[in-house]
């Protein structure tokens, strides 16, 4: 388990920060640019001095303020993927991996090159120099790096933020790969929900310094107090669900959750497989009476819950549905519309979601069959 | 053209002083340079100003501070002489210290420069990867600033090729011990009908020169190269 409660001033940002991360779980540090992630895993690594506070692993201090304890980053077995991978230039690939790997004894050692190298797919690279090497395979690179050393933490700082959507989506399944094999807790720091959702158990977000909620993905970034703080400028709903069967005629999979039933286009993944679900609120549609004759396929009925009209939304609001099995979706529609359907707190009313509009996640750790994958 | 034994003498002698001069000067100025580039300490500027001084002072001021300090009745130079019995007082080991001082501060710079230059991020990604500050400067730092140093190395031994006033100052003009090549040239000059002993050295100097040169570019091509994959 890892414990981190720091304190400290960088540039404007008055960091105080404590959260912990429990198991091998993956954790997003979330939160919008400046918002002080990165001094956050800087003081965790050992590269920046918090001013005061405790971080520990298993019960081990690295940084106790109050025991005159601070251990030098070399001595702390935290591997730091940085959003620039930072391989040495002087050095070729396999020189880059074994850095750190020939630094820590034998008895500590929990992976070994081969099954790295299969890991990430970087047979190939070895003989290279960093400076050859694509964004994505600089990446893939240091993160084997980090893993050789066999550190009892992983902190990455927004390791895909510097790359294209393509090569971020060729990173993901590895980074996926290696919380599925390797039993290491990681903090994986990114502004990018899609990330978050796709490979976080837990999520801690942060704001201006503050860790303003810890809690599992869901929960988390349902809550709507919180969804100004992640740069997001419209509240979406993220759903655990569960695979239940395909439709293999029309190329359709149901998902259930316990707050009812999805279908959207064929999901690469078998049946209890859990997948997290992004219903964008702007892709949700309102109406007062079910409709019929129409290609929806997901409509749920419930009634009108908070109406939120955010500064600057230029005629559009934020309306919550309640669902009749207590689910909460919201949509966004225009202020025109909220007027002319009479929506009210407590108004019976219909959301409906195109299947097609509806994007699906890996659900981090909440099970290892995970089948990642957007909607196809 | 041939050179006679007297001038093989004094090219022996040159390269002698500037291989010890940059051999003792080089940890010393890697030194200075980490402090200068890395470090915030109170008195920074004078050591700054401290180690640039030969560039700007006459070279003879230089020679004769030297005569004041290490001469055999100098500051420390008496001392060294009475408790250890050593002295560089008009010694080739005189024309390597003078040589040193003259040409640090160009090679305090380059070096400075190049470190000033490496992405402390790498040195901090080592760090993280277990290594501890000693083994990160050998094996990222040192690494990194190769062509810094190689580019020191040239400007100072290039200088002490030519170290002229504050040698003749400090070490007088000895054959054999302290007359380094430019010396031995001035001293031709200075002699009815050494005009063709002069030409002959003043050519040596600009071999020398030039193979230094030549030498130090492809070196610095095979660092580049090293460095860029």
């Amino acid at each position: 388990m890892l414990e981190v409660a720091v304190r400290g001033a960088r540039g404007e940002v008055r960091i105080d920060a404590a959260f912990t991360v429990a198991g091998n779980e993956v954790t997003a540090l979330f939160g919008r640019s400046g918002a002080g992630k990165t001094s956050v895993i800087n003081m965790i690594a050992g590269l920046v001095r918090p001013e005061g506070g405790r971080i520990a692993i298993d019960g081990d201090a690295l940084f106790d303020s109050a025991l005159g304890i601070d251990l030098a980053p070399d001595r702390r077995r935290i591997g730091t993927i940085f959003q620039d991978a930072r391989l040495f230039p002087h050095l070729s690939v396999r020189a880059n991996l074994i850095y750190g790997m020939k630094l820590t004894p034998a008895a500590d050692r929990y992976v070994d090159f081969d099954q790295v190298i299969g890991l990430f797919g970087i047979a190939d690279l070895l003989d290279r120099r960093p400076a050859s090497l694509s964004g994505g395979e600089k990446q893939r690179v240091a993160i084997g790096r980090a893993l050789l050393a066999s550190p009892r933490l992983l902190l990455m700082d927004e390791p895909l933020a510097g790359l294209d959507a393509e090569r971020k989506n060729h990173i993901l399944p590895f980074i996926e790969r290696l919380h599925r094999e390797i039993a290491v807790p990681i903090v994986y720091v990114s502004h990018a929900l899609d990330e978050v959702l796709r490979i976080a158990d837990t999520v801690a977000l942060i704001a201006d310094g503050h860790i303003e909620a810890v809690g599992p993905v869901e929960e988390v970034t349902n809550r709507v107090d919180l969804q100004i703080m992640t740069g997001s400028d419209q509240p979406d709903t993220v759903i655990a669900a569960e695979v239940e069967h395909h439709e293999p005629e029309f190329g359709l999979t149901h998902l259930t959750f316990p707050a009812g039933t999805l279908r959207l286009p064929t999901l690469r993944a078998a049946p209890g497989t859990p997948v997290r679900v992004r219903l964008r609120a702007r892709d949700v549609s309102l109406a007062r009476s079910r409709p019929t004759d129409i290609s929806v396929l997901n409509i749920f009925s419930g009634t009108v819950g908070e109406i939120d009209r955010p500064d600057g939304a230029q005629g559009a609001a934020n309306v919550a549905v309640v669902t009749d099995a207590g689910l909460a979706i919201w949509a966004r529609i225009t202020a025109r519309a909220v007027h002319d359907l009479e929506l009210r707190p407590g108004a019976p009313v219909h959301a409906l979601i195109k299947s097609v509009a509806i994007d699906s996640y890996g659900a981090g750790g909440l099970g290892s069959a995970r089948q990642p994958g957007r909607a196809i | 053209m041939s050179l006679t034994a007297e001038e093989w003498v004094a090219i022996e002698l040159s390269l002698r002083v500037a291989f010890w001069s940059v051999l003792v000067s080089l940890p010393l100025g890697i030194f200075f340079a980490w402090l200068l580039a890395r470090r915030d300490f109170p008195g920074k500027s004078l050591l700054n100003g401290l180690i640039h001084l030969p560039l700007v002072l006459p070279p003879v001021v230089v020679g004769y501070f030297l005569l004041v300090l290490l001469g055999r009745n100098g500051l420390v130079g008496a001392w060294l002489y009475d408790t250890l019995g050593l002295t560089v007082a008009f010694k080739w080991q005189g024309a390597a210290i003078a040589s040193a001082v003259m040409g640090f501060p160009l090679m305090v710079r380059a070096i400075r420069l190049s470190l000033e230059a490496v992405d402390r991020g790498l040195e901090a990604a080592a760090r993280t990867l277990g290594a501890g500050a000693a083994r990160v400067f050998a094996t990222i730092t040192l690494p990194l600033i190769a062509p810094g140093l190689l580019t020191g190395v040239v400007l100072a031994f290039a200088r002490s090729l030519g170290e002229f006033g504050a040698t003749i100052t400090f070490v007088s003009n000895i054959p054999g011990e302290t007359r380094t090549l430019p010396i031995a040239l001035y001293t031709h000059t200075q002699i009815p009908g050494g005009d063709l002993a002069a030409m002959r050295l003043a050519i040596v100097a600009v071999v020398l020169a030039m193979v230094a040169l030549i030498a130090s570019e492809l070196l610095a091509r095979r660092i580049a190269a090293r460095l860029e994959g």
